[in-house]
């Protein structure tokens, strides 16, 4: 992948990743700039989710190399720190805090990490659950919302830290079909705003429609990159090409 | 529980009718026996405050014993291993005895006998609250860490909003438990001279004579004071879960 230096954000340098005896990531490079955004897709155990957890930190990597935002991820506490606050994630059991009112897991990170009093911290909470169009919730408790409510609320929390990045693991598997649009409506704004993103996700219509980058991991590697227009049409490798038919044609 | 309020009654009536018992010794309505009456229930103070202070001090304790076991580090592990091990392992009466008579020459302190029966009460509590803590800990959702992770809260910060909220819901029955269990074995601090609702009873055995009706009312003292608190239990439960 081509980048130019100065607007490279995420630099992930040969990386690996065990668990026990299983590899989940074999020597895995990925270079992302400012503004773009990846959809990583692959096979279920293909390491899609440990690269993305490796890049905030909730997965220390062995051997290789990640640097974000000029940042270099190593064992200290600090560079943790720093990256953590640089990185929004969403998750796809969407983990709210679930006694704690949809205001109040937005405010908290805010008020605890970067010192917001707390009129300030709720502004900044009504902001984004504006943009993600439920303002009218912020009183209520996660278990009181849909599932495609919960999941905007937790994107909403990630937004109110004010991430470079957003990392997105696969944010639409737990949601009933008719939820699944609403939350990748508030992804595709998102992306259209400019925020850097990485999604791991299934939709392929989202895929084509909002991602500038494919990538196709399988076996702990990333087996292919492409433009999405050449991706979904003439994927190159034969591995991509049965995962694409698995996928596009039931 | 009505059954339970029948059976009591019943108790006392056959109780009245056998020319074995002498209610004369707590009968409220003679002079002698109101002063008796009264005199058994002035242990309730030391009891309820003996429970209370030594079930803060233990939850305290056993929150500070949970938290290194849920280290990655085995050391930390190792450490509250040992010590739920060690203190899990002496009976309540012998830690009384030794905090009181023994404690004092090893530390050079002078220690009076209500926080020699708080200290060791709390200290053998805390074990068990150790245990109970980290059961509800571990059964928060580690997605829970995650979200905390991402939104840059600390350690301290993730335990204190996050998680800790999360694992005391869960453990209040058990937490309830341990304080009927405290209430209960407050009594063994009698042997040192706290004078709580056993040793009163005691006492008037020794002046009355009457050690069948006397300690019927002790058991009946406890009997209602466990209750309550039970009860008082059971409501914080049902509150605490409208709020989630």
């Amino acid at each position: 992948m081509s980048s130019n230096i100065n607007n490279q954000i995420i630099c992930v340098e040969k990386i690996s990743k065990f668990f026990g005896s299983f590899q989940a990531l074999k020597d895995v490079s990925l270079s992302v700039n400012i503004g773009q955004r990846i959809v990583i897709c692959g096979p279920s155990g293909s390491g899609k989710s440990t690269l993305i957890r490796c890049i905030n930190g909730l997965e220390q990597q062995q051997g290789g190399k990640i640097i974000v935002d000029g940042i270099v991820l190593n064992d200290s506490l600090d560079s943790l720190t720093k990256i953590k606050s640089r990185v929004g994630m969403v998750f796809q059991q969407f983990n709210l805090f679930p006694h704690l009112s949809v205001m109040d897991n937005l405010t908290l990170g805010p008020m605890r990490s970067k010192k917001l009093s707390k009129i300030d911290a709720e502004a900044l909470a009504m902001k984004y659950l504006e943009r993600v169009r439920i303002p009218e919730q912020a009183s209520k408790f996660p278990s009181q919302l849909s599932g495609g409510q919960q999941q905007r609320v937790a994107i909403a929390r990630s937004l109110c830290m004010e991430p470079a990045i957003m990392l997105f693991d696969e944010p639409t598997s737990a949601l009933d079909p008719e939820m699944i649009k609403e939350v990748l409506d508030v992804m595709s704004e998102l992306a259209n705003d400019g925020m850097t993103m990485i999604c791991v996700t299934h939709e392929t219509g989202f895929a084509r429609g909002v991602a500038d980058t494919m990538v196709f991991m399988d076996g702990g590697e990333i087996v292919e990159t492409a433009e999405p227009e050449k991706f979904f049409t003439k994927p190159e490798t034969r591995r991509c090409q049965d995962f694409l038919d698995k996928i596009l044609h039931h | 529980m009505k059954k339970m309020y029948l059976f009591i009654a019943l108790a006392f009536i056959l109780a009245g009718c056998s020319g074995n018992w002498g209610w004369y010794v707590v009968n409220p309505t003679t002079e002698g026996g109101f002063v008796n009456l009264k005199f058994l229930m002035s242990g309730l103070y030391y009891t309820i405050l003996t429970s209370l202070v030594a079930i803060a001090i233990s939850i305290l304790i056993g929150l500070v014993v949970a938290l290194p076991a849920l280290s990655k580090n085995k050391y930390l592990r190792g450490i509250n291993r040992f010590y739920v091990e060690i203190v899990r392992a002496i009976p309540i009466l012998v830690l009384i005895l030794w905090v009181y008579y023994g404690l004092p020459q090893v530390a050079g302190i002078t220690i009076d006998v209500f926080w020699a029966g708080v200290i060791a009460l709390a200290l053998s509590d805390s074990a068990f609250e150790a245990e109970i803590f980290r059961a509800g800990i571990q059964s928060v959702d580690k997605g829970q860490y995650e979200a905390s992770h991402t939104i840059s809260l600390n350690y301290i910060d993730t335990m204190r909003f996050v998680i800790l909220p999360q694992a005391i819901r869960r453990v209040l029955p058990a937490l309830g438990n341990q304080l009927v269990y405290m209430l209960k074995m407050s009594s063994l601090v009698s042997v040192i001279g706290m004078e709580e609702l056993t040793r009163k009873a005691n006492e008037l055995v020794v002046t009355e004579y009457r050690p069948l009706e006397v300690y019927t009312i002790l058991v009946l003292e406890y009997l209602i004071l466990i209750l309550l608190v039970s009860a008082a239990v059971r409501r914080l439960e049902k509150k605490m879960n409208t709020g989630n």
